[in-house]
C-alpha cells in the first residue's frame, strides 16, 4: 500500500470539551489521506464519534462545547475549527452519513435534493442532473427511480441509508464522514453499503467510525485505534490488524477486551 | 399446541409431583398479583366515568331544556324580550368575529414565540425565568386577564368596549398554551432530523422553516384549535372589558361588495358572544329564557367538542405522514 497519498485533512492537537467540562478527546493528531478510506475503531465511549463530530462542527448545534487544537484542510490550509470559520462552510465542503438513517420525512427526491436547495438552487435541470448523478453514486438509483417523489420512509432500512448517502454525496463534498453507518442494518445491506464505500474512495476521502473491526479490516485502507479519548494508534489498516505496535491495540482488535 | 413427553429420566432431574406442585403454586402466585391489576383498572374507570359521565349529563339535561329551540329561527333572530322569539343571531356572529381577531393575534406570536425559544433562545437562567413564567401565564385567572385588558386595551390604547378589545384579550389568554403546545410539538422532532438538515449546511432559519414549523404543523395545530375552544367558552374576561349584553344589531360586515371588499369597521364594533348571551339569559327570572340559555349552552359545548375532535383528528391525519 502507498503511504505517499497526499494529506485531505489533519487534526492537529485536537481536544475537545464537553458543556460539562468533560474532556473527550486529547490531543489527537492524525492525518486523513486524500482518496482513502480512514476507520476509528475502539470500545464505546472512547472518543471516536466525538472526533468525527468535529469534522463537521456537529458539536456547534449544542452550548458550551469547545474544541482545542486544530483541524487543517488541504490544499487551502483552512483550520476549520476556527472561529472565523463559518460552521455551514465547513459543513458544505464535509458531509455525513449518521449512524442510524435518518431521511427527512419527504420524498425521496427532496431528500436528495435538499443540499441542493440549501444553497439556493432552482433550476430545475440541474437539479434533475444532480439528484440522479447522487442516487447513481449511492446505487440507489435503479431502485428508486421510478419512485422518486414516494416517501423516504416506504424505503427499506438499507435504502434508507443509502438515500442518506446520495444526499450526503449531492452536494459533491470533499469529505464524507460515516459514524457507525451500518449499525442498523442487516448483513446483506451492510455488504451494500461497505461496497459503496470502497467505490465512494475513488471521488472523495471517507472517515469512518466503526464498531465492528471486521468492518474496518474490510474497507478501510488507515485504522486509528483510541482509547478513553486518545488516539493510540494510527496506521496502514494491514499493520494495524496484523502487526500492532502497542500491546493495546492488540488486545483490542484480538478481542480480549472492549 | 405441542405436547412435551412426560419426563421419565427420573433419576437425576426433580420428580414430576414436584413440578406439578410447584407449577400450581406458580399459578396461584400470578393470580394474586394479576388482582392488583384488575383492582387498578377498576378505579381508573371509575375515575374516568365520573368526568364523563358528569359531562353527559350535563349536556343530556342542557339538550331535553333547550330543545325547544333547536331551530333556524334561534340562529337567526336577535335578542328579545319575549324568550321564544329571542334569538342568538348577534351572539354567534359576535363570537366568530372575537374569535377571528383571537386567531390573527395569538397564532403568530404564539409559535413566533414558541419557536424563539426552543430553536434560538439561549439555554441560561433568563430562559429558564421565561419558560416558568409562561407556563404559570397559562394558568392565570382568565378574570385578571379581562382586568389587565380593561387598563391596556380599554383604556391606554383607547380601543373600547369592542371586538378588536375582546379579540385580544382571548388572544392573550390562549397565548402561553399556544406557545406551549409550539414548544412541545417542536420537542417531538428527533434530533437526527433536525443533524441530518444542518449536515447538509442548512442555516438555522432553513432548518426552522424547512423541517422544524413543517413536522411540528400538527401539534401546533392541535394547541392552537384547544386555545380556541377554550377563548370560545370564555365569559369574564369579556364581562370585565364590558361586552354588551343585549345586541340587536350585527357589526358592519368584513367582507363587502364594493372594493378593496374589505372593511375594519367591524373591529370596532359593540358585542356580545355566546356565552355572555347565555349568562343573560340565565340571570332572568322568567323560565322561558332558561331555555334559551340552555339551548346556547347545548350549542357551545357541542361547538367546543367539535374543534376538540378536529384537533384530535388532524393530529392523527398529519402524524400518519411522518414516522421517525
Amino acid at each position: 500500500m502507498d503511504t505517499t497519498a497526499p494529506v485531505k485533512a489533519e487534526s492537529r492537537n485536537l481536544s475537545f470539551f464537553y458543556a460539562n467540562g468533560n474532556k473527550a478527546l486529547k490531543n489527537v493528531s492524525m492525518p486523513l489521506y486524500e482518496n482513502k478510506i480512514t476507520a476509528l475503531i475502539g470500545p464505546s465511549g472512547c472518543g471516536k464519534s466525538t472526533f468525527l463530530r468535529c469534522f463537521n462542527r456537529m458539536h456547534d448545534l449544542y452550548p458550551g462545547n469547545s474544541y482545542e487544537g486544530q483541524i487543517v484542510m488541504h490544499p487551502d490550509n483552512t483550520n476549520i475549527l476556527a472561529s472565523g470559520v463559518d460552521p455551514i462552510e465547513v459543513r458544505m465542503r464535509i458531509s455525513m452519513v449518521f449512524q442510524k438513517p435518518n431521511p427527512f420525512p419527504k420524498s425521496i427526491y427532496e431528500n436528495v435534493a435538499y443540499g441542493l436547495r440549501v444553497r439556493g438552487e432552482k433550476n430545475k435541470r440541474i437539479m434533475d442532473d444532480k439528484v440522479e448523478e447522487a442516487l447513481k453514486g449511492a446505487a440507489l438509483w435503479d431502485e428508486a427511480k421510478d419512485r422518486l417523489h414516494d416517501l423516504a420512509f416506504n424505503l427499506s432500512g438499507g435504502q434508507q441509508q443509502r438515500l442518506c448517502i446520495a444526499r450526503a454525496l449531492a452536494t459533491d463534498p470533499e469529505i464524507m464522514l460515516f459514524d457507525e453507518p451500518t449499525s442498523a442494518l442487516d448483513p446483506i445491506a451492510t455488504a451494500h453499503i461497505e461496497e459503496l464505500m470502497s467505490e465512494l474512495r475513488k471521488k472523495l476521502t471517507i472517515l469512518v467510525v466503526t464498531h465492528n473491526m471486521q468492518q474496518a479490516a474490510r474497507v478501510s485502507d488507515y485504522t486509528a485505534y483510541m482509547y478513553l479519548g486518545e488516539l493510540m494508534e494510527h496506521g496502514n489498516t494491514n499493520s494495524i490488524f496484523t502487526n500492532p505496535s502497542r500491546k493495546e491495540t492488540e488486545d483490542y482488535i484480538t478481542g480480549k477486551f472492549g | 399446541m405441542t405436547t412435551h413427553a412426560p419426563i421419565t429420566n427420573s433419576g437425576n432431574a426433580i420428580s414430576q409431583s414436584a413440578v406439578l406442585e410447584n407449577l400450581a403454586e406458580v399459578r396461584v402466585m400470578i393470580r394474586r398479583r394479576k388482582r392488583n391489576d384488575y383492582l387498578f383498572s377498576v378505579i381508573g374507570l371509575l375515575a374516568l366515568m365520573v368526568g364523563l359521565i358528569t359531562l353527559l349529563t350535563l349536556f343530556i339535561n342542557l339538550v331535553m331544556d333547550g330543545y325547544p329551540r333547536f331551530n333556524l329561527e334561534f340562529l337567526g333572530n336577535y335578542p328579545s324580550r319575549r324568550a321564544a322569539h329571542a334569538g342568538l343571531l348577534s351572539a354567534w356572529v359576535g363570537s366568530i368575529l372575537v374569535m377571528l381577531v383571537t386567531f390573527v393575534s395569538a397564532v403568530p406570536m404564539g409559535v413566533a414565540a414558541g419557536i424563539y425559544l426552543e430553536e434560538y433562545a439561549k439555554k441560561n437562567w433568563l430562559a429558564d425565568l421565561i419558560e416558568i413564567n409562561v407556563s404559570n401565564l397559562a394558568g392565570v385567572p382568565s378574570i385578571v386577564y379581562g382586568l389587565l385588558a380593561l387598563g391596556l386595551f380599554g383604556y391606554i390604547l383607547d380601543l373600547g368596549q369592542s371586538i378588536l378589545t375582546a379579540g385580544l384579550t382571548l388572544g392573550l389568554l390562549i397565548l402561553p398554551i399556544v406557545i406551549v403546545s409550539t414548544r412541545e410539538a417542536i420537542r417531538a422532532i428527533p434530533v437526527a432530523i433536525r443533524e441530518a438538515a444542518y449536515a447538509v449546511g442548512a442555516t438555522k432559519w432553513q432548518v426552522v422553516s424547512q423541517h422544524v414549523l413543517h413536522y411540528s404543523f400538527g401539534g401546533i395545530l392541535t394547541g392552537v384549535i384547544i386555545g380556541m375552544a377554550r377563548a370560545l367558552g370564555e365569559t369574564a374576561p369579556l364581562i370585565t372589558i364590558g361586552a354588551l349584553t343585549f345586541i340587536a344589531f350585527l357589526p358592519p360586515s368584513p367582507v363587502t361588495t364594493t372594493p378593496p371588499f374589505l372593511n375594519f369597521e367591524w373591529l370596532s364594533s359593540g358585542f356580545t358572544v355566546m356565552p355572555i348571551q347565555m349568562f343573560n339569559w340565565l340571570s332572568r327570572p322568567d323560565h322561558a329564557f332558561h331555555i334559551n340559555a340552555a339551548a346556547t349552552g347545548a350549542i357551545i359545548i357541542v361547538v367546543t367538542l367539535l374543534m376538540n375532535g378536529t384537533a384530535i383528528w388532524l393530529r392523527y391525519k398529519m402524524r400518519k405522514k411522518i414516522k421517525w
